[in-house]
């Protein structure tokens, strides 16, 4: 991160930046109305705290709700990559102890169909989704939401998604179109004849 | 002092076979000290399995082993419920430490009223208790391309276990459900907070949340000290160390089932949410690495199971598929439970291939590994429940075919 990115920037702000003195004020709000608001037939629980919400962090739906502020670049990612992926994933994504990330597009018909980001995964969304939860291995969820974003346009750009000059946000992530959007179909099952009862 | 007379007893009658009947003074010196019997071990607070039992999980080597699987051995197993200890394992991000005191589930997303919930609310609820097969949606994933040698390895993936909680209908009705929501998404509080999609029809009826497991408290391995059940599907879907429910409009596309979990056909497409476990069985004696002693009577017994429903029938051929006959099933036979089979088998030293054929209470039959593959190939990973032959050779030894 040598020039000072739009990413660069908003992890200087960081996570933990952001609530501040609305938290104060919403815990007070929420403190008030605890009594009243247990669960109505067995008197249960109480309201999560916003403490409580906050350390769930954010589950990301594939229209792009529960995308936090921020952004990151192609050339943003490639640094955070090289640091924080790359002794898992290789250099370039071609998988090592961590799994193959690119490459693969048109195998799923094939007798060695190649199951990667690029080829398989059916939404921009999950991808940002699983590298904030669960990524990296050793350290889920050590980075900031800016740096999220820009590993995954990385990651995008190296399976040929998105172009480098792309910037990843939570309004231009959701309509990245993968590949293969439209891979997947409805269970069918029982699906095998049944004969010979 | 009883134990001491009748040892002082045994002791003058052993002296007295010894020296023919006659001194009986100085008898207790010769006594030898061997011939006592041990006393026992005491009292223990928590019980351990005798030291001669050695069944183990299995697990393969791994530079990342907090993610992977861990296999039941069923071929020592016995009746339909597994131990805990012995339940298989599959975790993404290691075994959280968690303190039932600290932990919250909380409940958020379409409802009137979000609930933070701690162990102590959800242990005063009315609670249900039900005896259930869990199976990794995994489980046999080997089975498409490379049968395994043995059924701890093809089909270790499958446990059973009676679980104790509360109904997730209880809680949705506490919050309030919103209309519109059609889904819950549910999320661990493990490091990687595994998350998957769960339709809101499922979560209103069947599902509910387990704190018990076999009489005592979920292990840590299970999901201490709260775990989702979704009876009859894929255990991925039975989110362990529970921390959020959020009910949504919309399934959330989760990687855990769209990257992984999601069954790959030939044409290139992929089933999605894919959550029923089909009806499944396999013999676990004979089964594969084992030797038979010599010929003679035998109890061939295995398990079978179905996410839809009670098992209705367990047809067994010892002839290689050219005749089968019906086990006996051990009753009572519980829905989408682990079911005990058994059948009296004479080993006479013919070489012969046996193998199990399940048929559920919805007239569905456990399919052969080629009609399986004939529709499905070989690369859906996923939901492999063909049936499983084993060889018994001429000399005993059995092996997978």
């Amino acid at each position: 991160m040598k020039r000072p990115s739009v990413a660069a920037t908003w992890v200087a702000v960081g996570r933990r930046a952001v609530p501040g003195v609305s938290l104060v004020v919403a815990a007070c709000a929420v403190a008030a109305v605890t009594l009243a608001a247990q669960s109505p037939k067995y008197g249960v629980g109480r309201p999560p705290t916003p403490d409580e919400m906050r350390r769930l962090g954010s589950a990301i739906a594939p229209d792009g709700t529960g995308l936090p502020a921020g952004s990151g670049t192609v050339a943003a990612g490639r640094d955070v990559f090289a640091v924080q992926c790359a002794r898992c994933h290789g250099p370039t994504g071609e998988g090592d102890v961590g799994a193959r990330l690119v490459g693969g597009q048109g195998t799923l018909a094939t007798p060695r169909p190649l199951r990667t980001v690029g080829s398989f995964w059916p939404y921009a969304t999950t991808l940002w989704d699983y590298v904030n939860r669960a990524m990296p291995f050793d350290k889920p969820s050590l980075l900031e939401p800016s740096e999220v974003y820009a590993v995954v346009a990385f990651i995008l750009n190296l399976n040929g998604i998105i172009d480098e000059s792309r910037v990843m946000d939570a309004a231009t992530l959701p309509k990245v179109r993968m590949p293969n959007r439209d891979g997947f179909v409805v269970d069918p099952r029982p699906d095998v004849p049944q004969k010979g009862r | 002092m009883k134990e001491t007379a009748a040892r002082s007893r045994r002791q003058i009658l052993r002296m007295g076979a010894v020296v023919g009947g006659g001194l009986l003074a100085g008898g207790r010196a010769l006594a030898s000290e061997a011939d006592a019997r041990k006393l026992g071990t005491p009292l223990g607070p928590y019980g351990e399995r005798s030291p001669f039992e050695k069944a183990l999980r299995y697990r393969r080597d791994s530079k990342t082993p907090e993610t992977g699987s861990s296999f039941t051995p069923l071929q020592d197993s016995h009746g339909t419920i597994t131990p805990s200890a012995l339940h298989y394992e599959r975790h993404h991000a290691g075994i959280p430490a968690i303190d039932p005191a600290q932990h919250r589930l909380v409940i958020h997303g379409m409802v009137e009223r979000p609930l933070s919930l701690s162990m102590a609310d959800i242990r005063r609820l009315p609670s249900l208790t039900r005896t259930l097969v869990m199976e990794c949606g995994g489980n046999s994933g080997g089975e498409w391309t490379q049968p395994a040698p043995d059924v701890q390895r093809s089909h270790g993936l499958v446990s059973g276990s009676e679980w104790t909680g509360v109904a997730l209908s209880l809680l949705l009705a506490e919050v309030g459900v919103r209309p519109g929501a059609s889904w819950v998404i549910a999320e661990g509080a493990d490091a990687c907070r595994m998350m998957r999609s769960i339709p809101l029809a499922k979560a209103m009826t069947e599902s509910f949340l387990a704190y018990g497991q076999n009489g005592e408290a979920i292990r840590p391995s299970q999901g201490y000290p709260l775990r989702l059940i979704n009876p009859g599907w894929e255990g991925n879907t039975c989110v362990k160390w529970l921390g959020s429910l959020k009910v949504t409009d919309q399934a959330y596309m989760a990687r855990d089932e769209t990257s992984k979990y999601s069954d790959l056909m030939p044409d290139g497409k992929a089933r999605i949410f894919t959550y029923e476990m089909e009806a499944k069985s396999v013999i676990t004696f004979p089964s594969g690495g084992q030797q038979l002693p010599g010929h003679g009577a035998y109890e061939l017994t295995g398990l079978a199971w179905s996410g839809r429903g009670r098992i209705e029938r367990v047809e067994v051929t010892t002839d290689g598929g050219r005749s089968w006959v019906n086990a006996v099933l051990q009753e009572p036979r519980l829905p989408v439970a682990l079911t005990r089979f058994r059948l009296p088998w004479r080993f006479d030293g013919r070489e012969s291939v046996i193998a199990s054929r399940a048929v559920d209470e919805t007239g569905y039959v456990q399919p052969t590994r080629e009609a399986l593959i004939a529709v499905r190939g070989t690369n859906s990973i996923y939901h492999y429940n063909g049936v499983k032959l084993w060889r018994v050779g001429a000399d005993g030894t059995v092996t997978q075919v």
